[in-house]
């Protein structure tokens, strides 16, 4: 079965936006999008070291990921807005990284498989590491629910109930890192941030409690993968856009639907 | 033995110092209020005393295994996260339904527990900070300046909740207020706050204080006229309370 290369692609996409879905979830309530993108695009810049030190670009965009989520960490505990700070940071690496991939001697790459993903290549290797680096993102979080939602409603109450809210949002942190690795082989760097807060935003519309929230969003990921995949091969066209195209119209119908029971009520 | 005692708290944000030499100590069952004008370090005394931040010297000591029961001057809610007050109470610890009712009912808002957070009013917003903060059986309640946003009949309301919730648990209560009028009368103690303790004792001691006088004699007339018919302070905005304290 996992020689059909669409089998192969469906169960990147799926394991991808479960992660995501969940993780975004987290992304969204504590505004952290500026966040996602910054470590996103720094991902180019880890292709760009994989491919020069000949190593696996799972890893090399782990590592930058990682190092770029804990630099905007340490920032964002200096108290002083970091906005500004995030935009340089994310722009500056993504065009360090789209330079160092042109300068890499002896190959030409292909720099749209790194920038819009290429799903449609993963090996059974990318889908052990995508369903490994997941399940690690889903497991952690379900560990740590209560405390994350806790910091995440406010730090002092977190501190009240003997919760470090800074570790919280360290861990946040290292999963973000995670799913961009993860991810940015199935949606590119530059849609990761679409693929977390998307399918979450559509999600809220319909959701009354953080739980269902994080179910309805993983759900959505999930339906926008398969759908997104199912699309691009019929339409011909690339198929990590497509997901996103998807899930942008799921929260488009979830909004609509939102307010048409809005008026209704 | 104490529930918290602080020793010679000094806390500040690069050159501007916040707390100086700020050193008190809570006793089991007793009603504290923290005055002081704004920006005088009440907040951040009691962010300091749950340990949400460090001191820079000085030293907090908590009763071993001391349940803090704490209310937040104000808690926003992102909008893009639903949640019920029933799901809210049951953070970071599930209490079950029937406490997390209990708990709502203590503090005067029964029958809100399945409504989404955002669509309380004021009131009972910190009404259910309320009952989310006594769910843990607190030793000591803390609250920073709970009332903010109530008109005065709801604060009033507010602060006999409060009262009734102690009288209840046994606890001891800690709370920072500019609502003088109010809470002095309830306190046990009170603290004037001004970057250093200007001034401490029964309501009556601290309200015939000098320095207390000087803080709060101008600008809140109002307020203080219901506690002390007495207008006839200078406007006199230079700060020399440490003098004053003595």
């Amino acid at each position: 079965m996992l020689d059909d290369f669409l089998v192969r692609a469906a169960l990147a996409g799926i394991g991808t936006a479960i992660a995501a879905g969940l993780l975004g979830c987290f992304v969204v309530w504590r505004r952290m999008a500026y966040f996602g993108d910054a470590t996103a695009h720094a991902a180019v810049l880890g292709v760009a070291i994989a491919l020069l030190f000949g190593t696996s670009i799972t890893l090399g965009v782990g590592v930058v990921a990682l190092a770029m989520a804990m630099l905007i960490h340490g920032l964002s505990g200096q108290g002083a807005s970091v906005d500004t700070m995030l935009g340089v940071l994310a722009h500056g690496a993504l065009a360090l990284g789209l330079v160092a991939v042109t300068l890499i001697p002896g190959q030409r790459i292909d720099l749209d498989a790194y920038l819009f993903g290429d799903v449609l290549s993963v090996t059974r290797m990318d889908i052990a590491v995508i369903w490994g680096g997941g399940a690690l993102v889903v497991a952690t979080l379900w560990w740590h629910w209560s405390a994350m939602l806790t910091a995440t409603l406010n730090p002092d109450l977190a501190y009240a109930a003997g919760i470090n809210p800074r570790r919280e949002q360290l861990v946040l942190t290292l999963l973000l890192a995670a799913v961009v690795a993860v991810a940015i082989k199935v949606v590119g760097a530059l849609l990761i941030t679409a693929l977390l807060i998307i399918p979450a935003a559509a999600a809220r519309n319909y959701a009354s409690t953080p739980e269902r929230m994080a179910f309805l969003s993983m759900g959505i990921g999930a339906l926008s993968a398969i759908a997104g995949l199912r699309l691009a091969v019929i339409f011909d066209t690339s198929v990590g856009p497509m997901i996103i195209c998807v899930a942008a119209l799921i929260f488009a119908l979830s909004a609509v639907g939102r307010g048409l029971r809005g008026i209704g009520t | 033995m104490s529930l918290i005692e602080a020793h010679h708290l000094e806390f500040g944000h690069g050159s501007q110092r916040v707390l100086q030499g700020v050193s008190l100590a809570l006793e089991p069952g007793e009603i504290v209020t923290i005055v002081g004008p704004n920006g005088s370090g009440k907040s951040t005394l009691l962010r300091v005393l749950i340990g949400a931040l460090k001191p820079q010297k000085g030293s907090v000591t908590r009763q071993e295994g001391l349940r803090i029961g704490y209310v937040p001057q104000k808690l926003h809610i992102d909008p893009t996260l639903p949640i019920t007050v029933e799901r809210f109470l049951n953070l970071p610890v599930a209490v079950g339904k029937n406490a997390a009712l209990d708990a709502l009912k203590t503090a005067g808002v029964a029958g809100v527990s399945s409504q989404q957070m955002s669509q309380l009013s004021g009131g009972q917003f910190q009404r259910v900070l309320l009952a989310r903060a006594i769910l843990g059986k607190p030793q000591v309640l803390m609250l920073d300046e709970p009332t903010q946003g109530l008109d005065q009949p709801g604060s009033a309301a507010f602060y006999r909740q409060i009262d009734a919730v102690r009288r209840d648990l046994g606890c001891a209560v800690l709370m920072v207020s500019h609502e003088l009028h109010v809470v002095m009368s309830a306190s046990d103690r009170v603290i004037c706050l001004n970057g250093h303790i200007c001034c401490e004792g029964t309501p009556e001691v601290v309200s015939a204080a000098p320095a207390y006088r000087e803080l709060f004699g101008t600008g809140t007339g109002g307020a203080l006229a219901l506690y002390r018919h007495d207008h006839d302070h200078g406007h006199d905005h230079d700060h020399h309370h440490n003098e004053a304290a003595e």
